[in-house]
């Protein structure tokens, strides 16, 4: 059995892999690497509760699976109560048969968190169940053909919030996952972003170290919903960090901190260059959007500064 | 109570009961914490909330080893109940009517990845307008789903079938999810004398789960793959014919819970068939309105009788075969509505078992009770009268008829 260990350079992640080659995910997709580390980071026995999304359908189509632990996929909506419930039968079956509780591991998307799966969340996260909930986070619906969600950014364009002569893009800003999780009560949350493994490994070991629900939230890249190269993929994902769009930071018993301090941020639109949902914000009709955008992420690292205690 | 004899002459522990007075609800209640269940994952729900209730004080009492899962609504409750189920832990949940309702598309994964929740349906009608008392919407919206249903017509039988129902759904020749069917409010709040066995005894019947496939680490495996055009058919046909066959065993089980505690448990129930010529067809509490009359019709001479449903799915097509052989008509009363279809949902089940059979009765259906309105004698008369009437003309003058409804 592994041990839970955090690590100081990528040269120390275990080699044993129980995500198989094979799975269909896209070339350039970060989801993998989630899924390859998680399985690395939360030492066996652990079981995957997956719900409806990209990861589910390119990783089972049956007679195949690329899981190499239990997974169970129930509907869309509902992964977080369908680990309610496991988490429940082995509590009961540990007490009455001293059958060893697995570590429960949720992986969803943004559409099956942020939207149809945000009530059996909140629900699993007030009832204090032991689990690992991962949100990993592409910012639309990709699997059934990049439509806007509650994670979609502002500005960017989707097939349901196209980048239209009058509206340009989604108009509303994206959820704050991590405080709704914190509202509830929880001790560990925290961000995570492929382009910064060493950080994200360690979160995912600090999160299986901790009993009752923890919340993490992966941004991954996506190049074909965001329409980008997917060789630039890590570099998209590092420039989110590096303009502070997606700020890494995590919540541990009260106290806030930024993993990852961006002192001197990167210019968004080299952000926003790089992928066709954006390109219609560099357009000049479009630059009050932009500057909203700009003044949205400066206000959200300030924000963040003030709960972790630093002077701006 | 006395000894029983088993089917090859053997001997059976004699079952210790006991009478004691609870309504439906708490009944239903009691033979889950007698199944000794592991995991309740339930949302309140009138007419169901007593059973939840109890449940949560059977378990913060130390009454009942179980983990209750207090969840945020029914879509949870049976999301929960697949997750525990397919972990190895006998489950029970319970709702009603709109909860049925959002737990929709849940019934159907329950079913469809061979858990063996056991869920409680105090019989409530669909909104609008919204209404908390009887109707069989819920039950029927069941029975496409791949549900084992079972449906009480007392408080003893809600007791009775809820214990059957674990041993049902977890019988390896089985291995699908149970409903039991009590009428709201009528049965779940109704007191009633009952015999429960004594706790010593259950296990007897109703032995620990033995799960297949749980979820194990030592053994991964993946449920509930995408699963496209080159093998649903194929599984969607093993679902099926395993479904079909459950229903021998479930005649097996049956005959065991009669043999252990004396009370007969048959998948139809019959009064006055040897010679009727006229029949009703009802389910549920209403059971016992038509027998009571019928009673007095037979008094008088007149040749009627009843039929009933304790297992409603898999549907006891040779039962209702035999049971409707030399009847002249027969009045099928169904406490729903299917909107645009040719009847409501029990005459269409009815209808299509018989419709390759030579002699068939003369078919009508009856929409009665709808939101909890009663049904009275009187009214269960008229329709003896309708289907004498029927059977002596020769044919059904009226398909749909409406009984206790204002003009």
């Amino acid at each position: 059995m592994s041990e839970l260990k955090s690590i100081k350079t990528l040269k120390d992640i275990p080699r044993k892999e129980q995500f198989a080659p094979g799975h269909r995910l896209c070339a350039g997709c970060g989801i993998p690497q989630l899924v390859r580390f998680t399985l690395k980071a939360v030492p066996d026995p652990k079981i995957v509760v997956n719900a409806t999304s990209c990861l589910e359908v390119a990783s089972t189509i049956f007679p195949y699976t690329a899981w190499k632990i239990p997974w169970i996929h129930n509907a869309f909506e509902n992964s977080a109560a369908t680990a309610s419930g496991i988490e429940a039968a082995f509590r009961a079956l540990e007490k009455k048969k001293g059958i060893k509780k697995p570590k429960i591991i949720v992986f969803a998307g943004d559409g099956g968190t942020f939207d149809i799966g945000m009530q059996a969340l909140s629900g699993a996260l007030e009832r204090g169940h032991d689990f690992i909930y991962i949100c990993y986070d592409n910012e639309a619906y990709m699997n059934t053909g990049i439509q806007r969600s509650g994670a979609t950014p502002k500005g960017a364009a989707t097939t349901t919030s196209p980048a239209g002569r009058v509206i340009p893009g989604k108009q509303e800003r994206k959820k704050d996952l991590i405080g709704i999780a914190i509202a509830h009560g929880i001790r560990y949350a925290a961000t995570m972003n492929p382009a910064y493994p060493v950080d994200m490994y360690n979160k995912i070991v600090k999160a299986a170290s901790i009993k009752g629900p923890v919340v993490l939230h992966y941004f991954t890249p996506c190049p074909t919903g965001w329409y980008f190269d997917p060789s630039l993929s890590i570099e998209v994902a590092r420039l989110a960090v590096q303009t502070r769009l997606w700020p890494l930071y995590e919540y541990e018993d009260g106290k806030y901190k930024i993993n990852i301090m961006v002192r001197r941020p990167k210019p968004i639109e080299d952000y926003f260059k790089l992928q066709r949902r954006f390109a219609h914000l560099l357009r000049p009709e479009n630059k009050w959007l932009l500057d909203d955008i700009k003044k949205d992420i400066e206000e959200n690292w300030k924000r963040l500064l003030r709960l972790a205690g630093i002077e701006a | 109570m006395s000894c029983k004899s088993n089917r090859n002459g053997e001997r059976r522990m004699s079952v210790k009961s006991r009478r004691i007075g609870l309504n439906g609800d708490t009944a239903v209640a009691y033979a889950a914490k007698q199944a000794n269940v592991d995991v309740i994952s339930a949302y309140p729900i009138t007419p169901q909330t007593i059973m939840v209730e109890k449940l949560a004080e059977y378990v913060n009492n130390g009454e009942l080893d179980a983990v209750f899962i207090p969840v945020e609504s029914e879509h949870t409750a049976l999301s929960a109940a697949v997750g525990a189920s397919l972990a190895g832990a006998r489950v029970f949940t319970a709702t009603a009517s709109q909860g049925l309702a959002l737990m929709y598309e849940i019934l159907w994964i329950a079913a469809g990845l061979r858990t063996t929740v056991v869920m409680a349906l105090g019989n409530r009608a669909f909104s609008p307008n919204i209404n908390i008392h009887c109707s069989h919407d819920d039950l029927y919206a069941v029975r496409d789903t791949g549900w084992i249903e079972l449906i009480a017509e007392n408080v003893q039988e809600a007791y009775d079938l809820t214990l059957q129902a674990f041993k049902i759904s977890e019988d390896k020749k089985v291995l699908f999810p149970s409903t039991i069917s009590l009428d709201g409010f009528i049965l779940t709040h109704s007191l009633e004398a009952l015999y429960v066995i004594d706790d010593a005894y259950v296990e007897n019947f109703l032995p620990p789960k033995d799960p297949v496939y749980p979820i194990d680490p030592n053994n991964p495996i993946t449920y509930g793959p995408l699963d496209l055009q080159d093998y649903y058919i194929e599984h969607k046909k093993l679902q099926d014919y395993h479904f079909e066959n459950s229903y021998p065993r479930i005649l097996e089980i049956f005959q065991e819970y009669s043999e252990f505690t004396g009370r007969t448990y048959k998948p139809i129930k019959t009064y006055g068939l040897d010679d009727a010529e006229v029949a009703i067809m009802i389910l549920g509490s209403s059971a016992g309105t038509a027998r009571f009359v019928a009673k007095k019709l037979r008094e008088k001479g007149q040749k009627v009788g009843v039929i009933s449903l304790t297992l409603y799915r898999p549907f006891p097509v040779d039962k209702i075969k035999e049971a409707t052989k030399g009847l002249k008509a027969l009045a099928i009363m169904d406490r729903s509505l299917s909107f645009g279809s040719p009847g409501a949902q029990l005459y269409m089940d009815v209808a299509s078992a018989l419709v390759n059979e030579r002699e068939k009765p003369l078919l009508f259906n009856v929409i009665y009770g709808l939101g909890g309105r009663d049904l009275t004698p009187d009214q269960v008369e008229y329709v003896f009268k309708k289907a004498q009437e029927y059977a002596k003309e020769g044919e059904v003058k009226e398909l749909k008829l409406w009984v206790g409804v204002r003009e």
